[in-house]
């Protein structure tokens, strides 16, 4: 019966998420109430279906670069993930495949991809960011073999409406990224394999010594990551009714960020996919702000770049102090 | 025959250590004298390494005073201590294996024109050195290409290299050593004696020690025991002063009977083997049965843990239940239901950032698997806080990140994390290492309990009186061999005849 009194006395889950979020998602209203004072059309349900559109390509390859900064990995292919995955859609469609054929044709492009990514890193111990930095090259060449480096049209009305058609009142990208957010927030935090991601990538060495197949979680993550940028590509590809050569290009920087910004600890172990998702919020409505007070592109670069090493720095610094 | 005072080059008065309550060295003393050897004989954690980084300058003692050639003596740091004239050769190795002998002799010394190192006159100065101690070793090769053997002589030439040595402290120098090299060794030794310059030699090899030495100092728990001159001790004298201790009130008693002799085994191992780490090791544990691993570091006796639970290929039966068994994979040792406390509870036992329930839970996830792969988060949190209860962890709650804990308590969470596994055979490496004296009479008494339950036990540790505390039948494991297996009333002397290898 004590045990009982313990079990539910242990657990308070709006104070600890309060505790984990409180402060980034503060400093998400901050940056709201500072556009919305500077323009008033800010804050408005069109422009904040703007903004989740703008960022649902970035979020749901972030959720997948959560996955990987969370083994203590990182995934600089991902930019490059997404180019492919648009033009493999593209030739698939030149080549008379239909909508189905072609979507899990893309999706399976982002899995190998993944794979090879954690192929390479689980198996032959090589650091993922040499390996990614190199196939984020490779797969950025391969974009352009089948057009010389031209884009290439999607005309499938289907693949098409993804990017334009609304469903139940909320645009289907908007759907995409609440599917695949509560999908990923589960996976990490509901089940074994998630449980088995945070082990890993607190403690390789203890993971192993406890049974977990350390080499399996990380190959199946980076796959997880490919997919996810595989769909960040579909998504792409829909809203430019084409397959653009340099699609993706330098997101995955932005996904990252996102990561980093939600709390993702770069050194493995910790990380959640709702503070990933809160950090794609705040590089969105930073790029959404900035643009609508036509801040010059080059001030944004720099903003954001503070932005994040103001995140990471607080990030830092609360650990040294828990310390 | 005693020596005049005047000789004495080294002084330590009432030197101790504390780290937190932990007294690592109490009231230490010692003389050393120059162009004289002088051997510190203790056991592993009896405080020598303290010691020897006070000296060193890596740590500064907590109350006491040293005095070297005369004056006071503090250094803040080793740079500090070298130009003192003291150097330290320590047992590990501190080389660069991809730059070459030459930059590792004269690492941070290097000769150069306004930062610019002048490699030729680095060279010159390096080959200097080696001709000078006849090393056998060329100063233009890659560390990284030389044999072990062959970087531990760079190990001590780099520590030679200092411009005055006055007093050098070897750490088990010859433990890499074949004995080419230690015969190189001991002529150094001889020049540096003959040049007048003091040597604190730490070894465990008695007929080395009995060979080297001209003073001989056993510590034992952080304490000085007695210092004397070669010529006046035996080593069945010296064993029986570093060993010798009354077993008190510290280990508590069997709670049932040990299991008889001719019970078959749960666990059966034939010759194991694995090049250059162990050969030909054969033991049985019983059911109930509580079986000591004893050997000094580097006998061993971790290597064969971790082959046993499959983190190490080896050759060689196992047999569990009789029936023979391949272990290749940590997987494969805990689906047999083979439980391992590491040694290092820090590196290998728990993620020291995640809570204590997270870390309990992390070897028996499978347990609390539903469908779909989803976790059972209730019942996780029930088999937490039981173990919590049932282990007596001082914790704020199953929540608190397992790094916060007390050593003791972090300790027992990787024996609670091995517990839910229910082991049927548990391998305990070190299980009291850094851990408080009370913390460690709890730990003994869940060992207990766990025999009684019928749990059949592996204890390694370098601690003889725990070793002879706890186990039935103990095992003693020499430079990857097996010395001997031993009844539970083995005296301290016998197992440290056989731990030094002195009675082959």
């Amino acid at each position: 019966m004590s045990d009982e009194k313990h079990v539910k006395l242990a657990q308070k889950p709006y104070a600890k998420l309060f505790r984990q979020y409180g402060g980034i998602f503060l400093s998400l209203v901050v940056l709201c109430i500072i556009f919305s004072v500077m323009n008033p059309r800010f804050m408005t349900v069109a422009n904040f279906m703007n903004v989740l559109q703008q960022i649902a390509v970035i979020a749901i390859a972030a959720f997948g670069m959560t996955w990987v900064i969370l083994l203590g990995e990182i995934d600089l292919s991902i930019g490059s993930i997404i180019a492919v995955a648009g033009m493999v859609a593209a030739q698939a469609f030149l080549a008379g495949f239909g909508f189905l054929p072609t979507l899990v044709l893309t999706l399976a492009a982002g899995a190998v991809m993944g794979g090879i990514n954690g192929t390479l890193t689980a198996k032959l111990g090589l650091p993922s960011f040499i390996v990614t930095v190199a196939t984020m090259g490779i797969f950025r060449g391969l974009v352009s073999l089948p057009t010389n480096g031209a884009p290439a049209m999607i005309e499938n009305p289907t693949w098409i409406s993804i990017g334009a058609e609304s469903f139940l009142g909320l645009p289907v990208i908007i759907w995409i990224v609440v599917v695949l957010f509560v999908f990923n927030h589960v996976l990490l935090s509901k089940t074994t394999f998630g449980r088995r991601a945070y082990l890993t990538g607190g403690n390789r060495e203890a993971a192993v010594y406890s049974g977990i197949k350390v080499d399996r979680v990380k190959i199946t993550i980076f796959m997880i990551s490919g997919i996810m940028a595989a769909i960040s590509g579909i998504l792409l590809s829909s809203r430019l009714y084409s397959a653009q050569t340099n699609a993706g290009t330098s997101y995955e920087l932005d996904a990252i960020a996102a990561a980093v910004l939600g709390g993702t600890s770069l050194a493995g172990g910790v990380g959640t996919m709702i503070g990933t998702l809160i950090g794609a919020l705040i590089i969105g409505i930073m790029n959404n702000g900035m643009n609508m007070l036509s801040v010059p592109y080059f001030y944004q670069l720099i903003v954001k770049g503070l932005v994040i090493l103001l995140a990471v720095w607080l990030d830092v610094r609360s650990k040294r102090a828990k310390q | 025959m005693s020596a005049p005072a005047s000789d004495v080059i080294l002084k330590i008065n009432n030197v101790s250590k504390l780290f937190g309550p932990v007294a690592a060295l109490r009231n230490m003393h010692l003389e050393v004298r120059a162009g004289r050897v002088h051997t510190l004989l203790g056991e592993n954690g009896a405080g020598k390494s303290t010691l020897m980084k006070i000296l060193a300058g890596v740590y500064h003692a907590t109350a006491g005073e040293v005095e070297f050639c005369g004056s006071p003596y503090k250094p803040e740091n080793p740079q500090a201590a070298a130009s003192r004239g003291l150097t330290i050769v320590f047992q590990e190795l501190s080389l660069c294996n991809n730059m070459t002998v030459a930059e590792n002799i004269l690492a941070t010394r290097e000769p150069s024109v306004y930062g610019f190192i002048n490699d030729q006159a680095l060279e010159r100065r390096a080959a200097e050195i080696v001709r000078d101690l006849g090393l056998p070793v060329d100063v233009t090769e890659k560390v990284g290409n030389l044999s072990m053997a062959q970087r531990q002589l760079v190990e001590i030439a780099k520590g030679l290299s200092i411009p005055d040595p006055r007093l050098v402290i070897l750490d088990e120098p010859t433990s890499s050593l074949t004995e080419a090299e230690t015969e190189i060794l001991f002529s150094i030794i001889g020049r540096l004696k003959a040049k007048g310059v003091a040597v604190i030699y730490i070894s465990h090899r008695m007929e080395e020690i009995m060979r080297l030495s001209d003073d001989i100092t056993v510590i034992r728990d952080g304490e000085f025991i007695a210092t004397r001159q070669r010529e006046d001790v035996t080593i069945d004298a010296l064993i029986a002063m570093m060993v010798g201790r009354r077993m008190d009130e510290i280990y508590p008693p069997r709670l049932s009977p040990a299991p008889a002799e001719g019970e078959a085994p749960v666990l059966a191992v034939e010759d194991l083997s694995r090049a250059g780490e162990f050969e030909n090791v054969s033991f049985e544990v019983r059911k109930g049965e509580i079986l000591g691993f004893f050997g000094l570091i580097g006998s061993g006796r971790s290597e064969v843990m971790n082959a046993l639970f499959g983190m190490k290929a080896a050759a060689g039966t196992v047999r569990i239940d009789g029936k023979a068994a391949t272990i290749s994979s940590p997987v494969d040792a805990i689906g047999r239901r083979i439980a391992f406390v590491t040694e290092n509870r820090k590196e290998e036992g728990l993620v020291l950032a995640h809570s204590v329930e997270w870390n309990i839970s992390m070897a028996a996830l499978q347990r609390f698997a539903a469908a779909l792969g989803f976790m059972r988060r209730r019942e996780e949190r029930k088999s937490a806080v039981s173990e919590v209860g049932r282990l007596a962890i001082k914790t704020a709650s199953v929540d608190t990140p397992v790094g916060s804990l007390s050593g003791g308590n972090q300790q027992k969470a990787v024996l609670a994390k091995w517990l839910l596994t229910a082991p049927r055979i548990l391998i305990l490496d070190e299980p009291t290492r850094g851990v408080d004296v009370g913390a460690k009479f709890e730990i003994y008494k869940i060992i207990r309990q766990l025999a009684a339950e019928g749990t059949a036990i592996l204890l390694v540790s370098s601690e003889l009186p725990e070793v002879l505390g706890m186990s039935d039948r103990l095992v003693v494991m020499h430079e990857g061999r097996l010395g001997a297996t031993l009844a539970g009333g083995a005296t301290p002397e016998t197992v440290m005849a056989h731990a030094t290898g002195i009675t082959s």
